[in-house]
């Protein structure tokens, strides 16, 4: 048995701990929004938050996890309230979607941590992040305005 | 595709030229026909019968118990609860097409868009492509195939609704309209809810004529609306196919053979089934299924399967070697495509002549989300789910695996993470090798390809070579243009090859150079067809995807080789072509044509027309010391005749531009011995967000019918960056993926 926080709840489940957390995750939890892409680290289609940093949930074994918080695009705002949501709706930024979740889980450590990023920060943080249909301009311009509307609910 | 003897002539109907993968020509008789099928059968039970199949049992499944349903065609339904569901017979792979199609129904029935939800439609025969007569998604021809019906669609609702309230108010219908899901008796100002005219409406005789909205009135086409499916694709919700789960559910890998067409000698599984979670291991025809209860499981077991392979007649097989083998056979003339005037007497009288070879490899379509399949087969019936842009193929497919009438399979089509031509699979490899393996499962089983299953698959972009000559006047003027072509056929050997190939030429392999738009007097366009034991398919803009980078980029040479400037030569041949012409100036005057540009940089310019689309760019690029190409800027004019979410079409186009530099800077399938040198996203690189360039879209207003969007975008860029590089260094690229190596002594040569 192995235990952790997922997306602030308790889990426990038994599974070999080489099992990479993304099919824990997606196959013994049933959260599907976390994505399989590649299975490397390549792509990051499969990356969640583990106590607070972006990591690819591909090649994490469950080992590791063990006692940790984990958070998934699950866990991020079901009601869309996130202002990386906000801007990404506002922005229209997907088109098949499949890679956003992780696009939007490496978006928020990005920001968490530089709440004003630069082009140059956005091409440094998100470049481990693939979007075979091409939405890299609007995801840019997404994180931008998140940005912004965090400012905007800080000053409020 | 030999299972296919159910389809009678899927496509007898289509024209024969335009784009591919089948073609939808401007001449395109859709809306007549489409008409004609309607009004023709109005009058009926018919008529409902043929619109309303399936529809009475999925209404009872999806609606509030014990509610009824205003479902008066197959594409809508109302309930009670005021919300109006949009059945969408096209995939959902990014394209918006689960809102640009429920956009087009409800300019016509004006419910409240607030209340759109969006259902993907089963496989059924009410739901096949207008043009192309059967159900699919693909060819960039979802809403020219829709534009009318979808309409049509709607307005019928939203009459038999105003029916209804007019019967109910004892008033003419004429007196009666509808704003955001309410009808209105504008007379007594009585008011009366979509919801609550369910009931009535279903006892409303369906219209006899359906008459449409001039499009001046519209109130919702033409204008950016935004996706329907954003609020899905980023909380996690959205359903994919590799999300589907099914109670009971085994999950399968497949071992494959190594080299295209092998086969399995032997198989020892004993270690393999060793692996906890590991529940069977059997050959099936395309290698050997590992089924487990979890993918961990499965892979592991995959991993610890020994199998001998017998390598067939592929072992050898060397694309360094095509390349030289293709070079040879482009050297003598093949299949005649397109001849106009005397092309060799044109070359021998010219007072210059070029010649120049273009080389592009095989691609892997690389969708993001790996290809998979979940089967249920039981002794009557066959359920299926997976993202696909091929339903009626895929069912008759399997059908035939399972022995079953294609009635007792049901696919239900998921979103699609990506698809790109890949999913739409004439033999429908991943959904027939899926339900072999469901019948060695025992069970409810889901077949997933892992990304380096997914990258040595085989059904690619083909391998093309592009053998080109030109003359010149004393002027500088191209008088002559010989092109030969050297690449697989997709076409032949499919269902589709009697549509498609015609006297040794397959339209897919010279789209985009015997339709040249360019007034050059003497034209030759020929092809040779070698068979090669790779699978091919069609990949994102198909035949256009090497024509419009060899054809473009060669033009240029004639341009520089003329002492002419590429955009004044290209404008001055497209002198016939009104529309072409217009986004070519379009995209000069935004991009700066002409202007000074920093130190290091050039511009190149590109059109190319496909899909009935006119796309013209402009990318501003750069190349560094050690090689490596900056994609600055990319300007981009694209003319799609009416334009139903001007949003949509612009990320179609930013999109497009980006799939097109991955295939220009980035990817490349080769193989040696037989095997694919590629595996996962290390060696078969995307770009990424740091070479992400600045992207402009600027859409040509049109009143025209809407033609193709998801594909139009990808042919110009790869030449316009080409020619962009020729301008800063002098270079010119005559084979994708670009090459650092190559461009190393030209950025130290450039002055």
């Amino acid at each position: 048995m192995t235990s952790f926080y997922l997306n602030g709840k308790s889990v426990s489940v038994d599974e070999d701990p080489s099992t990479p957390l993304l099919w824990v995750i997606r196959e013994s939890l049933g959260l599907t929004g976390t994505k399989f892409g590649c299975g490397m680290a390549l792509c990051g289609a499969c990356t969640v938050h583990l106590d607070g940093n972006a990591i690819r949930s591909c090649v994490a074994p469950l080992s590791r996890i063990a006692g940790k918080h984990v958070t998934t695009i699950e866990g991020l705002a079901q009601d869309l309230s996130h202002p990386l949501q906000r801007a990404w709706i506002e922005v229209d930024v997907p088109q098949c979607g499949y890679c956003q979740s992780g696009q939007i889980m490496s978006a928020a450590i990005l920001l968490k941590e530089n709440p004003k990023p630069t082009d140059k920060d956005i091409d440094e943080a998100m470049s481990g992040n693939i979007c075979r249909c091409g939405t890299y301009p609007r995801i840019r311009r997404a994180i931008h305005r998140a940005a912004e509307l965090s400012a905007e609910k800080k000053a409020s | 595709m030999k299972n296919l003897n159910d389809l009678v002539n899927p496509l007898a109907e289509s024209p024969s030229r335009g784009s591919s993968p089948l073609p939808l020509s401007k001449s395109s008789p859709m809306p007549r026909r489409e008409f004609l099928k309607t009004s023709a059968a109005i009058g009926g039970g018919l008529w409902i019968a043929a619109y309303v199949p399936e529809l009475a049992a999925r209404s009872v499944s999806h609606a509030p118990a014990n509610a009824s349903v205003f479902a008066p065609n197959a594409f809508v339904r109302i309930a009670p609860d005021e919300s109006v569901t949009v059945i969408v017979n096209h995939s959902e792979m990014g394209q918006g097409i689960y809102t640009s199609l429920p956009m087009l129904l409800n300019e016509e029935l004006e419910a409240d868009w607030s209340k759109i939800k969006v259902e993907a439609a089963p496989v059924d025969a009410a739901y096949n492509h207008t043009v192309f007569g059967l159900q699919m998604t693909g060819g960039s021809t979802t809403t020219p195939s829709e534009w009318e019906r979808f309409r049509k669609m709607g307005a019928m609702a939203r009459l038999m609704i105003i029916d209804a309230a007019a019967q109910k108010w004892g008033v003419a219908a004429s007196e009666c309209r509808v704003e955001k899901g309410v009808v209105i008796h504008t007379v007594s100002g009585r008011k009366a809810t979509f919801g609550s005219l369910v009931e009535a409406a279903s006892q409303s005789k369906p219209p006899a004529t359906i008459p449409l909205k001039d499009p001046k009135q519209f109130t919702l086409v033409g204008k950016a609306t935004r996706r329907l499916d954003t609020p899905s694709k980023i909380n996690g919700t959205a359903q994919f196919g590799l999300d589907v789960r099914v109670p009971g559910m085994l999950v399968a890998l497949v071992a494959r053979p190594p080299v295209f067409g092998g086969k399995v000698v032997s198989f020892d599984a004993a270690e393999a089934l060793k692996i906890p979670g590991v529940k069977t291991i059997e050959r099936i025809p395309s290698g050997v299924a590992v089924v487990a209860d979890r993918f961990w499981s499965a892979k592991l077991g995959r991993e610890k399967l020994k199998v001998s392979w017998d390598d067939g007649a592929n072992a050898n097989l060397s694309t360094t070697q095509m390349l030289a083998d293709f070079s040879k056979q482009s050297a003598s003339p093949g299949a005649l495509a397109k001849k106009t005037g005397d092309p060799a007497a044109a070359l021998a009288g010219a007072a210059k002549t070029i010649n120049a070879e273009y080389d592009v490899p095989y691609l892997a379509h690389a969708m993001m989300e790996p290809l998979n399949c979940v089967v249920d087969l039981r002794s009557d019936s066959c359920e299926i789910w997976t993202g696909t842009q091929f339903e009626t193929v895929d069912r008759a497919n399997a059908a035939q695996v399972a022995g079953l009438p294609p009635e007792k399979v049901k696919i239900n089509t998921t979103l699609l993470g990506g698809g790109f031509g890949r999913r739409a699979n004439p033999a429908s490899d991943f959904v027939v090798e899926a339900v072999h393996v469901a019948k060695v499962a025992k069970g409810p089983v889901k077949v997933v390809w892992t990304r380096e299953d997914d990258l040595a698959g085989g059904w690619y972009r083909p391998m093309w070579h592009d053998r080109f000559a030109a003359g010149l006047d004393a002027a500088g003027n191209p008088v002559a243009w010989t092109h030969t072509i050297v690449g697989q056929s997709i076409l032949t050997g499919t269902a589709f090859e009697p549509y498609g190939v015609k006297n040794g030429v397959d339209s897919a392999s010279v789209e985009g150079a015997a339709d040249l738009l360019y007034g050059i007097p003497n034209l030759q366009v020929d092809l040779h067809s070698p068979k090669i034991g790779v699978p091919v398919q069609w990949w994102r803009s198909v035949g256009h995807s090497h024509t419009g980078f060899s054809v473009e980029s060669f033009f240029d040479e004639v341009a520089h080789a003329g002492g002419k400037d590429p955009y004044e030569l290209r404008r001055k041949l497209l002198d016939g072509q009104p529309r072409m012409s217009a986004v070519l100036q379009l995209v000069a005057e935004k991009a700066g044509w002409g202007k000074p540009l920093p130190p290091g940089r050039g511009r190149g310019i590109a059109t190319h027309f496909s899909f009935d689309s006119y796309v013209a760019q402009v990318v501003e690029a750069s190349v560094e010391k050690d090689g490596t190409v900056r994609v600055h800027r990319v300007v981009c004019a694209v003319d799609c005749g009416r334009t139903v979410n001007p949003d949509i079409v612009k990320a179609q186009m930013e999109g497009g531009i980006i799939f097109g530099l991955t295939a220009a800077l980035k990817t490349e399938i080769t193989i040696e011995n037989g095997r694919v040198q590629q595996s996962n996203f290390h060696d078969y690189q995307m770009l990424r967000m740091f070479e992400s360039p600045e992207i402009e879209v600027h859409i040509v207003p049109s009143e025209l019918s809407p033609t193709g969007v998801g594909e139009p975008s990808v042919p110009p860029v790869a030449p316009a960056l080409s020619n962009a590089i020729f301008a800063a260094t002098g270079k010119r690229i005559r084979r994708l993926p670009i090459r650092a190596a190559d461009l190393v002594a030209a950025s130290e040569v450039k002055p």
